[in-house]
């Protein structure tokens, strides 16, 4: 290797804004375009840094969405109040825009169809976007690994990819359980409460050999599923978490 | 790459508000929230275990109680505070004893202070900044006891330095010869940290 | 945890974007031994902390300080007396 430089493993680059869609009234994905974009494992995250005319710099870490592919990855973004970046990119950012960004990183919270199952995955409000990922990648797949998602959100209106979520529980391998913690629909048959051991216990039923759980939400529902499932004998090697931020914005 | 791109129509959560201009230090930006860092968990420590400790390089040594402490005079200042993660807040209101009281009757042998707390964390100063109404020992802020996630039940203030310097759950000052990096301080921040002069790493 | 604070920490994983300036292999891969406890896992299993300043990885066992970083304008510094040892799986 002497004489030649040894590229850094990850480099900032720039990618385009190809597309943008409104998930629900407070989160939008982007669907960004890179030449030197190589693809991903679901589950892995980018660092997205914005820079102002006089060098001010910001920079927050955002899940990929979409499933793996070359040259193309989405993010799904939630607008915090007051935030930083994430108002820039849901108000300001348009299509043909650039973003920079380095990535993809992380290798602990990953999921291919080859780690198999069967996979239990829990999200809480935009914690689902890494989660969609590995369903992504499931269904491009054509695994057929036991699978369910247990997604917690606010409202009905604030379920994020609900139409696509719909369309992949018609696979019969793949369950999927809402529950709504602060109104729902009036003839809503489903949870209402907020992700408990009790809950995780109906939906997660028993556990079995080679059972992964990936667990992406803020702190507090994180930490507790993680403890509820250790408590239900998950291995704790077999439990991943990914914490979204209070400094997310 | 880096330093080329601009991100078209990012200007960050800068607002340029000419009435507090003058009160506001350069790269800093105001908020009306109260951001929370730490290094670790948030202790819970009950009164009864709580003392507070002057030691090292001091004579004599010098402990209270939280009863103690809490009978100490106290004083209620109106404050800026800047945290060099760019964030400012001003006229925030603490109570608290001043290190000028603690400090009365002993007599240091050196020039700097190394703040101790629960959790591990530490950061460094110079003695002299910390005397002469510079520094408290605040218990109580907005009129509300300070809050766990905000360094309760107390913790040192030290406004005219980057906030990292007042230490949240601070149990005690070492007084030292020398001036010994503290937590954030040994990793590449500044040892003095004075937002004026925009001293947030070591070698500004 | 009173019920009102604010949860600040992450995943390590959340330091790996700012670690790949060190690793060339993939940061929250990176196997390492908790200095105060003995815990073995890897990187992005520990707790991160402070990632406004920098990152402090906890142990999630015993609270140690496995690796500190800071990030303090052009550089980073580290800090790994926490660890008793870091491996990683040498690429063939």
């Amino acid at each position: 290797m002497a004489g030649t430089a040894v590229p850094g493993r990850l480099a900032w680059q720039l990618a385009s804004v190809a597309a943008k869609r409104q998930e629900t009234p407070r989160v939008i994905s982007l669907r960004l375009e890179s030449d030197a974009w190589a693809g991903h494992l679901p589950g892995q995250h980018v660092d997205v840094r914005l820079t102002a005319e006089d060098g001010y710099q910001a920079q927050r870490s955002y899940s990929i969405s979409s499933a793996p592919e070359p040259g193309v990855l989405e993010l799904t973004v939630e607008d915090i109040p007051d935030g930083e970046v994430s108002p820039y990119l849901t108000e300001v950012l348009q299509p043909a825009d650039r973003l920079e960004l380095r990535g993809p990183i992380g290798g602990y919270f990953t999921w291919t169809a080859a780690d198999g199952g069967p996979l239990l995955l829990v999200a809480g409000g935009s914690g689902v976007a890494p989660l969609m990922s590995m369903l992504r990648e499931r269904a491009a797949a054509g695994s057929d690994v036991p699978t369910t998602l247990l997604y917690s959100s606010r409202s009905w209106d604030e379920i994020i990819y609900r139409e696509e979520l719909e369309r992949l529980a018609a696979d019969p391998t793949l369950r999927i359980v809402h529950t709504l913690t602060r109104s729902h629909p009036a003839d809503w048959a489903g949870y209402t409460r907020r992700i408990d051991a009790a809950m995780l216990a109906e939906v997660a039923g028993a556990l079995l050999p080679g059972s992964l759980a990936y667990v992406c939400g803020p702190t507090r529902l994180v930490e507790q599923v993680a403890t509820d499932l250790v408590t239900r004998g998950y291995p704790p090697a077999a439990i991943k978490t990914e914490r979204f931020g209070p400094t997310g914005g | 790459m880096a330093g080329s791109f601009i991100s078209r129509g990012f200007r960050g959560r800068r607002r340029e508000d000419p009435a507090v201009a003058g009160r506001v230090p350069p790269g800093q930006y105001v908020t009306p929230d109260f951001p929370v860092l730490s290094a670790g968990p948030t202790p819970h420590t009950s009164p009864r275990e709580w003392d507070f400790t002057l030691n090292g390089a001091v004579d004599p040594v010098r402990r209270w109680t939280w009863e103690e402490f809490r009978a100490l005079p106290r004083d209620t200042v109106t404050v800026d505070i800047h945290c060099v993660t760019k964030w400012s807040k001003l006229d925030t209101v603490w109570e608290g004893v001043s290190l000028d009281t603690l400090f009365a009757g002993i007599e240091p042998r050196g020039a700097f202070v190394t703040a101790f707390c629960d959790g591990g964390y530490t950061t460094n100063l110079p003695l002299r900044d910390v005397l002469d109404g510079q520094a408290w020992i605040a218990f109580a802020y907005g009129e509300e006891p300070l809050a766990a996630e905000h360094g309760g039940p107390a913790r040192l203030l030290v406004p005219h330095l980057y906030f990292w310097k007042s230490a949240k759950w601070v149990r005690g000052l070492t007084v030292t010869e020398r001036d010994r990096p503290g937590f954030w301080e040994s990793l590449g921040y500044h040892d003095y940290g004075d937002p004026w002069r925009e001293q947030r790493y070591q070698g500004d | 945890m009173a019920e009102h604070e604010r949860d600040t920490r992450l995943d390590g994983n959340a330091a790996a974007g700012l670690l790949s300036t060190v690793f060339r292999c993939e940061p929250s891969e990176v196997m390492l031994i908790c200095a105060g406890c003995g815990a073995d896992g890897p990187m992005g299993a520990l707790l991160a902390y402070g990632m406004e300043m920098g990152a402090v990885l906890r142990c999630p066992v015993c609270d140690t300080a496995v690796l500190r970083a800071g990030s303090a304008g052009a550089m980073l510094w580290l800090d790994v007396r926490g660890a008793v040892s870091m491996r990683v799986t040498i690429e063939h």
